[in-house]
């Protein structure tokens, strides 16, 4: 059984169908890349997978349990779909980082969010361990307690940003507001960001797409040593066909909204079946060479 | 009969007394009403979104001095229980008043926030209140203290709309004392007051602009 299992997502807007049923699986630890020219249907699957649209119809399961129903999806609370959810992490095309925050503070928020709510359970237990006790001596001590449990929480969070924005090449810019950072350092917090909440699966929604040529590399080698360091497992949507190449375990080809062809990257990229494959990826290598042409002659 | 400089300033200052406690109290409700508004107008549930869009339209179309004095009069004249106080009348109109308007600029401001900013708070599992009080709120602020700072010099001097119903602020006070001594500076005078007023907002917004220059959003 396979780590995720999608199956059958169908999405439409209005009277244009998107996505006309997916499936694919991947394994724990495993790389995938979904290719595929502008408006085949990637994002989109991503975007359903993160619950930020909601499929017509399909399944997605994790560990075998269904966490995604189109059938019943209406009917769930919006807790149970806030904890579905945080099974995946996401890294969008513009960052969306938080720009009143620092890097630091970026990656802290969402956990510092659910502080409150861990509260609640601590507080409960604690009330338990001293139920013997008078009323006021009681609540004194709970009190203390719980807000000696809330800074270890908040100080738990803070370490943990530190060290993930540590682990993306940050160290020396905790402190600075987005607006201060590059397009290449603004990505690598929103990876250290969507990290910070312990996603099973971490999406990437086309991270180089908004970044100078220049500023592609340090974002791609985030993420490629996210695979090799933590052997997370990822589903990247790009448009960068050398890094799919390399990074990935499994690729997927998208157009008009089908997978046309799956396989691992020798399959895909050396040996594609598809007719439409071909040419795409001939069309993709082509597009690089004239780039490389038009390099050599700016120098 | 004659008055000195300094017992019309004293005068004077009553009246500014009463136009600042009016654009206080103004001020402290109609900005979280304002907010209440603009969610109503954003609302997806259409019925509610409706009915708060006339009456946004209903208030902001008709003018202010009427809203006053209608608020003083009709609820002795319909439903026989006179307003005991002007200046609570007028605080009520006012505030309706400033809230409608606030509204507009609050609901401009929530609606310039990028759809990734929520879809960002979204995917890491923050609720929606999260998003709004943590993420979004600042921004609007940010965004929204040039247009408010407009709408706030202007409530200084619509204060002196309370007059219709006879509230005694700065203005009122000026014209109580030409109707007695026969003088008419001290309504010019009155000018003063507003001005150093309105001065020191633009200072305090210029301030809290400043403030908020550390991003950008």
């Amino acid at each position: 059984m396979a780590f995720l299992e999608v199956k059958g997502i169908r999405k439409s807007f209005g009277n244009t169908e998107v996505l006309k049923g997916i499936d694919f699986d991947i394994n724990q630890g495993e790389v995938l890349s979904i290719i595929g020219s502008s408006g085949s249907g990637k994002t989109t699957l991503l975007r359903c997978l993160n619950y930020l649209e909601t499929a017509d119809e399909g399944q997605v399961y994790l560990n075998g349990d269904v966490i995604f129903d189109a059938k019943t999806i209406k009917k769930e609370s919006q807790e149970t779909i806030r904890t579905h959810s945080l099974n995946f992490g996401m890294v969008f095309q513009q960052f969306n980082l938080f720009p009143q925050y620092t890097a630091l503070e970026n990656v802290m928020l969402a956990p510092n969010q659910m502080i409150p709510q861990v509260l609640k359970a601590k507080k409960k237990e604690i009330k338990l361990q001293y139920k013997d006790l008078p009323f006021f001596k009681r609540m004194k001590k709970v009190t203390t307690e719980v807000l000696k449990y809330r800074k270890y929480l908040l100080d738990a969070n803070k370490e943990t940003a530190k060290e993930l924005l540590a682990r993306v090449g940050l160290k020396d810019k905790m402190k600075n507001y987005p607006c201060e950072l590059s397009g290449g350092q603004c990505q690598r917090v929103a990876i250290a960001r969507a990290l910070a909440m312990r996603p099973n699966i971490l999406c990437f929604d086309e991270p180089t797409s908004a970044l100078d040529p220049e500023l592609t590399g340090e974002v791609l080698k985030v993420i490629k040593e996210l695979k090799e360091t933590t052997n997370s497992t990822m589903i990247i949507v790009t448009h960068e066909m050398e890094f799919a190449k390399h990074v990935s375990d499994k690729v997927i080809f998208m157009a008009n909204g089908v997978v046309e062809e799956v396989g691992t990257p020798r399959q895909v990229f050396d040996h594609p079946k598809s007719e439409k494959t071909i040419a795409f990826l001939k069309k993709a290598v082509e597009d690089t060479e004239y780039e490389d042409i038009r390099i050599e002659e700016d120098v | 009969m004659t008055i000195t400089f300094s017992q019309v300033l004293i005068q004077l200052l009553q009246g500014f007394g009463t136009t600042c406690l009016l654009f206080a109290l103004t001020l402290v409700m109609a900005l979280p009403l304002g907010l209440i508004i603009s969610f109503g107008s954003m609302s997806k549930f259409k019925p509610l979104k409706i009915l708060t869009k006339v009456f946004i339209w209903i208030i902001r179309g008709a003018p202010l001095m009427l809203q006053v004095i209608i608020v003083f009069y009709v609820p002795g004249l319909v439903f026989n229980s006179p307003m005991k106080s002007r200046l609570t009348a007028v605080v009520i109109a006012f505030v309706i008043n400033y809230a409608c308007y606030f509204s507009e600029i609050f609901r401009a401001g929530i609606e310039s926030i990028s759809h990734g900013q929520y879809e960002a708070g979204k995917v890491l599992g923050m609720t929606k209140s999260q998003i709004f009080f943590k993420v979004i709120l600042k921004q609007v602020i940010k965004r929204t203290v040039p247009p408010m700072s407009n709408e706030i010099t202007t409530l200084v001097k619509d204060t002196a709309l309370a007059r219709v119903i006879m509230v005694g602020e700065v203005i009122k006070a000026a014209q109580d004392i030409t109707a007695v001594y026969g003088i008419i500076w001290p309504l010019f005078f009155t000018g003063v007051f507003y001005l150093i007023f309105v001065g020191i907002l633009t200072l305090v917004f210029g301030a809290i602009e400043k403030k908020l220059s550390y991003f950008k959003a």
